[in-house]
């Protein structure tokens, strides 16, 4: 069933006819600009990205192909008001979700407390390896994706926390990069934040957590290899930070301590970025099969000879059985009100909560507790009569594995699709960094489902990117920009 | 840099080096093959062809007797043998590919566009009257390969790895040729200026783009000495020996700095024998031998690069 757009919050016109401020400058733009103008841009921005390499593989497609995630040149504008609770609301979350994270491999004083359940330590996420182990800063999420979605003016919601390996974010980058390139006098006109500096800090972040007493740490950005469908990020932050991408084969464990093989010999590895899952990490402890680890490596870790970044563990904070704790979590660790919410969140392994989602599934969205990336969910009113049969089929042979949440009216955004320019949802992922300080780059990954009335925005099932716009000023004016437009279309037609 | 990424450069350099001098060795012997023989047989020549290559015994198990058709089949596109043109040039885009993002774009798009027009040949039919034209792709490709290398690539260990690779390759495949050739074309009874195959010692130097050189610098009739002297000791002849070493040693030297081991001394033992050594004292003891034991030296030091800087196993 697809949904009539309407009923949705738009970002650009709150209402019908009411052109939201941020936005009217762009507006005025945007409505003199010829859409085959703007596909002709999108077509340039296409040409670059394939000519750089940008694409990603997608799982379970013939022969691994290589796509592009369709980019699209409408931006999404996010006011400096609306950025400063956001940005506080995720860094407090990760602020807690690592001090939960220390807790729950220490005292455990949440669950002693009665706060959290003690089921949550039977997570196959959570690593009993890690209990007892003390890691650099007590930091154990460095990187963080915090999904948000937006459901009306001021109404957002945290849709999921990524402590794992979270992606995305060279398209937040290269996003910019284009836009820039593309649009280069909407720049001169709106003061949109800048992001590029996020390799820096994710370095800088990365140089504190090296165990103390190392003056100068070398860093690696550790990647499973070519064939994994974000290594094409991987080898872009590996060469905007100017360190080693390597692989499991190129590191080995010698004395208590990791090295890589290098045409000058051994040498002394300090920080890990890893961008492999815990499960392939070591093969000595994990995945006995797993060739893309490297084997010994988490006995190094625990004895303080490496940092690994993310910790590894990190998965028992971020699965959707967790997630329903984190503002209790916030209140428990910082004392203070969450400043951003949940989804409201069915336990189906709560009889109650169960009864009600089967007798409701139409309407809601069920997820698996461990799914990512768009994989094994059900989307209520979306769904067929016997694709909502099979689903309770499967939910039924194991409750506990399922969550559901309702069916979230997710804002949209203007999108260039082929019949013109039209609304479709949104969500955004602003990527939070924890080192010596926890702190976000304003901006983030702006994912778009580009079929009409989807609501799953993930790449892996044909969403889009959008460039997001953290503005440092409200307060542009339209005319000018309008004029600035007018400029341009004549040095275009001189041309 | 690490070893892996080092170790792909290296063996695409290789590669696509070998599929330049199959293709080399292919082209000329059929050139020679045009030339008619008292006997009216080529055997031979096809035959040596073969011998150049290495694979000897794997050809005649699932050959038998080496003809054109079969010595082009084998040497091109026979994926059972792993040095034809094909598994060689298929493995320098494999190795290309590994490091794809640690190289510069032109040198990615350079092999990627190599192994897609590849494709085409592959496709119909390679004929021997075809085979003149494939060659000079080949030989055309792999120049490019090199000036895409030379022309936009950093000058550092990645670049280093890569110019080792090719001129380590080139010195073995120079060396076999003319160790082949010679034991194939020599009177018993040689002696300075008398009477060689003509078009045999000029198919020679014709393989390895030497033919307007040796006219050049000797402006002489063709003599076996002298096309092995240019072959193994003018460092100003790209496909000698001696030019060969000539590059390998600073890379060696500058690689190898900061290592212990076999490398610096085994390339300054070869180095050393190729500039001072003098093609007289080479023939007193046998071209052969001494050929012989370079193909080996370079062999032994190819395994010491190996082992000390590519897989660097500890």
């Amino acid at each position: 069933m697809a949904h009539s757009v309407e009923q949705f919050f738009d970002e650009m016109q709150a209402n019908v006819g009411d052109v939201r401020s941020i936005y009217k400058a762009y507006q005025n733009w945007l409505k003199n600009v010829p859409t085959q103008q703007l596909a002709a841009k999108r077509a340039e921005a296409e040409l670059l990205f394939r000519r750089v390499g940008i694409t990603f593989n997608v799982y379970g497609e013939a022969d691994g192909a290589e796509r592009l995630i369709p980019f699209d040149v409408i931006p999404r504008l996010i006011s400096s008001k609306e950025w400063a609770h956001l940005s506080a609301g995720v860094v407090q979350r990760v602020r807690a979700l690592n001090m939960f994270l220390h807790d729950i491999y220490h005292k455990q004083e949440i669950i002693q407390a009665g706060i959290v359940p003690y089921t949550i330590l039977s997570n196959p996420q959570y690593r009993p390896e890690m209990f007892g182990v003390d890691v650099p800063n007590q930091i154990y999420a460095h990187i963080a994706g915090v999904d948000l979605v937006r459901t009306s003016e001021s109404q957002f919601y945290v849709l999921e926390d990524n402590l794992r390996t979270p992606s995305g974010v060279s398209y937040m980058l290269e996003n910019r990069k284009m836009m820039m390139r593309l649009f280069p006098d909407l720049f001169r006109q709106y003061s949109v934040a800048p992001v590029e500096h996020y390799p820096q800090v994710l370095l800088n972040n990365l140089r504190s957590v090296a165990q103390s007493g190392v003056q100068d740490p070398t860093i690696v950005l550790l990647s499973p290899g070519a064939y994994n469908s974000a290594y094409f990020e991987h080898a872009f932050l590996a060469q905007q930070m100017g360190i080693e991408l390597v692989e499991g084969q190129d590191l080995f464990v010698r004395n208590n301590a990791v090295y890589m093989r290098t045409t000058q010999g051994p040498r002394r590895v300090d920080v890990i970025y890893r961008r492999i899952d815990d499960d392939f990490i070591d093969p000595l402890v994990f995945k006995p099969d797993s060739m893309l680890g490297v084997p010994g490596l988490l006995s190094v870790y625990r004895n303080g000879g490496v940092t690994l970044a993310n910790a590894v563990g990190t998965g028992a904070a971020d699965d959707k059985a967790t997630y329903i704790y984190v503002p209790a979590m916030i209140k428990f660790y910082l004392g203070e009100e969450p400043i951003l919410q949940n989804v409201p969140t069915y336990e189906l392994s709560k009889e109650d909560d169960l009864t009600y989602v089967l007798d409701h599934l139409d309407e809601l969205v069920v997820k698996e507790v461990q799914g990512s990336g768009g994989y094994g969910m059900l989307v209520g009113p979306a769904a067929t009569k016997q694709e909502l049969a099979e689903f309770k089929l499967r939910i039924l042979s194991k409750p506990s594995s399922y969550i559901a949440q309702p069916t979230l009216a997710l804002s949209t955004c203007p999108t260039l699709v082929e019949k013109g320019i039209a609304p479709r949802h949104v969500d955004l992922r602003p990527f939070v960094l924890s080192g010596k300080t926890v702190s976000v780059v304003p901006g983030g990954l702006c994912r778009v489902a580009l079929k009409e009335g989807s609501l799953v925005v993930n790449s892996s099932q044909g969403g889009g990117t959008k460039d997001t716009w953290v503005l440092e000023r409200d307060d542009t004016q339209p005319e000018k920009v309008a004029q600035s437009n007018k400029q341009v279309m004549k040095e275009e037609v001189a041309c | 840099m690490l070893s892996r990424t080092a170790d792909h450069l290296y063996w695409m350099a290789r590669y696509i080096e070998r599929a330049e001098n199959t293709a080399r060795v292919l082209d000329v012997t059929y050139n020679m093959s045009l030339v008619p023989t008292a006997t009216g047989d080529d055997a031979d020549l096809w035959q040596a062809a073969i011998e150049i290559s290495g694979n000897t015994e794997a050809f005649e198990r699932d050959y038998g007797q080496a003809n054109a058709k079969n010595t082009i089949q084998y040497l091109t596109m026979d994926s059972n043998n792993p040095s034809s043109i094909y598994n060689a040039l298929r493995s320098a885009r494999e190795n290309a590919r590994a490091v794809r993002v640690t190289m510069t774009t032109e040198t990615w798009e350079n092999i990627n566009a190599l192994w897609l027009e590849f494709d085409q040949f592959l496709r119909k039919d390679l004929t021997v009257e075809g085979l003149s034209e494939f060659c000079d792709w080949v030989k055309a490709r792999s120049h490019l390969f090199r000036g895409v290398c030379f022309g936009t690539m950093l000058r550092d260990e990645a670049f280093s790895f890569v110019r080792l690779g090719t001129f380590i390759e080139r010195a073995d495949n120079t060396a076999r040729l003319l160790n082949i050739k010679y034991d194939f074309l020599m009177p018993v009874q040689y002696q300075m200026g008398g009477a060689v195959d003509y078009y045999e010692w000029s198919a020679v130097l014709r393989s390895v783009s030497a033919f307007q050189a040796y006219q050049k610098i000797y402006s002489d009739a063709i003599d076996p000495l002298r096309v092995s002297e240019l072959l193994v000791l003018r460092h100003d002849m790209p496909r000698s020996l001696h030019a060969c070493y000539d590059e390998i040693m600073p890379i060696i030297e500058q690689v190898a700095a900061n290592r212990q081991g076999e490398t610096r001394r085994l390339a300054g033992e070869l180095h050393a024998k190729l500039h001072y050594g003098k093609m007289q004292d080479i023939f007193k003891h046998g071209l052969h031998e001494f050929l012989e034991s370079f193909i080996h030296s370079n062999h032994v030091l190819g395994e010491e690069i190996q082992r000390s800087f590519l897989s660097a196993t500890v």
